[in-house]
């Protein structure tokens, strides 16, 4: 019960940060800016396509790719999910090296408080940050809705997939924030290593058997494709839920191993 | 009575550096231990590992009945602590600090506002609640680091160097704030400014190089360790005469003049030099203007027992 409290005060006091310097609204704003071009440009390419296909109803090809998910929602989910690549280190940098930097990691780990609650306070506080950066884009499908039918399950097969991918990508920057007193690095290391697990699949499309194929398997993106196609996979699933708590766990041992050294 | 502190062999290094060795020491509830030491001696480290934030790579330390590692949260609960250079949240007001603070240290929500007022008014911190802690001055910040470790009343407190970098006003203020606790909490605090452990402390625990050399009252320490005792004597009357005449006095190991009709005269301790001495002035016909014995401060022992341990 106590530590649940704990945990409260410190999402409680990271919110507070977020929201009361200008990390959030200078985030959100590109964020969102973004997001809204890619939907406007990819919501005009659609109609421009319909009404071609309207005109030559006979090309039976084009007609068949003509649903919203596939030509509006798909792509404006893969350009979210690079727009998250860049943008969680950001969001998570500070998270754990500010507090070594300016000391007050001194305060944070004298409070009663366990390591765990410290690490679910911070993840928590970012995960909601985020959320509410994501939330508004939930306005680009209430909008559309109103002109044409969606599909809504495998609309939200896609913004679970946003949630599980963010997730994962801020798990892995809290645990390069833990790594580091410096801002900068941790923000380097936390965009390198999210690279890494992004790309790390194509190197089976140059043949390189097994190996490959394990390679494949632990790539972000793989797993991430599966949820924009309105597909929810077990295998996704536990593959991103794995993920979060293997680098809050690695955090967690980080840490620690801060009480031994120095 | 209580033991509140309880160190045995406590020794870290920070990778094949040592840092402290071999420390014991005991405080008991209600004392102010005044911890003191050159720069680099350990003092941080060994108030580190008292507070639950490093490891000790060997020994153990008990704060309150608990073990500073194994029971790493019920030590927590019994202390607050205020690190070298203040500490705080830049981004947070006074108040949403404190807040954190008392919600973090488990203070309950229908108690936490209460509690804040308390350490604001008992802190003096009432004309900068709304202020960022960035904006606040040292002395303010001082304040607010030690009104988070006052938060939920905690048994023990521990502040490393807690008057460092502040104007001469303020480090009244602090060591004010400071006697204020006496009674209802331990404390123990670092520093290398001597005057101050001597005008706050019950006790002074010296350490050099990791390892205590004195523990003591600053009273029994500048007698004990004082190396004699001393007079300071204010004379009108020929310089060089009145010298050679005071050395001249049995007992007395050196007469230094101090010029200005001032002299020092040292002996060995337990030796009382004063009648003598006034005798010898007034039988020459001089004018005795001043006579005192004068004590060594905790800075003389301090510097002998370093430079001790150095030689």
């Amino acid at each position: 019960m106590m530590q649940i409290r704990g945990w409260l005060a410190v999402v409680r006091k990271e919110l507070t940060i977020y929201f009361g310097t200008p990390i959030f609204y200078i985030t959100g704003f590109f964020f969102l800016l973004l997001a809204g071009y890619f939907f406007y440009t990819n919501v005009v390419y659609y109609s421009i396509i319909s009404f071609q296909a309207a005109q030559q109803a006979s090309n039976p090809q084009i007609a068949a790719q003509l649903n919203p998910l596939q030509m509006v929602f798909r792509p404006l989910f893969a350009i979210l999910a690079i727009i998250l690549l860049f943008l969680v280190p950001f969001i998570t940098m500070r998270l754990l090296a500010e507090e070594k930097r300016s000391g007050t990691a001194e305060l944070l780990f004298t409070y009663p408080l366990t390591d765990w609650a410290v690490i679910a306070g911070k993840f928590g506080a970012a995960l909601l940050l985020y959320l509410i950066l994501l939330a508004f884009t939930v306005s680009y499908p209430l909008v559309l809705g109103q002109i044409i039918r969606l599909d809504w399950g495998a609309l939200g097969a896609g913004y679970l997939g946003l949630v599980l991918l963010g997730a994962a990508c801020l798990s892995l920057g809290l645990f390069a924030s833990s790594l580091t007193e410096n801002q900068i690095v941790a923000g380097v290391v936390a965009f390198a290593l999210l690279l890494l697990f992004w790309i790390i699949g194509w190197v089976q499309e140059l043949g390189a058997g097994d190996l490959g194929r394990i390679f494949q398997s632990l790539s972000l993106m793989e797993h991430f494709e599966n949820f924009t196609k309105g597909v929810i996979d077990t295998r996704d699933l536990v593959y991103c839920l794995s993920f979060i708590y293997f680098f809050l766990f690695l955090t967690k041992r980080q840490l620690e191993s801060r009480r031994w050294r120095a | 009575m209580q033991t509140m502190i309880e160190a045995q062999d406590l020794t870290k290094y920070y990778g094949p550096q040592l840092a402290v060795s071999r420390l014991d020491f005991e405080v008991a509830a209600g004392e102010i231990v005044g911890f003191l030491g050159p720069n680099g001696a350990g003092k941080t480290t060994t108030l580190k590992i008292l507070a639950g934030f490093l490891a000790p790579s060997a020994g153990t330390a008990r704060i309150n009945g608990y073990d500073c590692v194994t029971d790493s949260l019920a030590v927590r609960r019994s202390l607050g602590y205020v690190p070298e250079n203040v500490a705080i949240y830049p981004d947070l007001t006074v108040t949403q600090f404190l807040r954190f603070a008392a919600r973090a240290k488990g203070v309950s929500a229908k108690a936490e506002t209460g509690e804040v007022d308390r350490v604001v008014g008992a802190c003096g911190l009432e004309e900068v609640r709304g202020k960022l802690a960035a904006a606040l001055s040292k002395g303010f910040r001082q304040r607010l680091g030690l009104a988070q470790a006052l938060i939920n009343q905690p048994p023990l407190l521990i502040m490393d160097e807690p008057t460092i970098g502040l104007d001469p006003s303020q480090i009244v203020e602090i060591r004010q704030l400071i006697k204020n606790l006496e009674g209802d909490h331990t404390v123990m605090l670092s520093s290398h400014i001597l005057p101050e452990v001597s005008q706050l402390c019950h006790r002074v625990i010296i350490i050099n190089r990791g390892q205590i050399v004195a523990s003591d009252t600053p009273e029994n320490l500048s007698r004990q360790l004082g190396h004699g005792s001393r007079v300071l004597l204010t004379v009108a009357g020929p310089d060089e005469q009145v010298r050679a005449a005071l050395a001249a006095v049995s007992g007395v190991n050196r007469a230094l003049g101090q010029g200005e009709g001032k002299y020092l005269v040292e002996a060995d301790s337990g030796v009382e030099l004063r009648p003598q001495l006034a005798r010898v002035v007034v039988e020459r016909g001089w004018q005795l203007l001043e006579l005192k014995s004068q004590e060594f401060t905790l800075e003389e022992v301090f510097i002998n027992l370093v430079t001790e341990e150095e030689s």
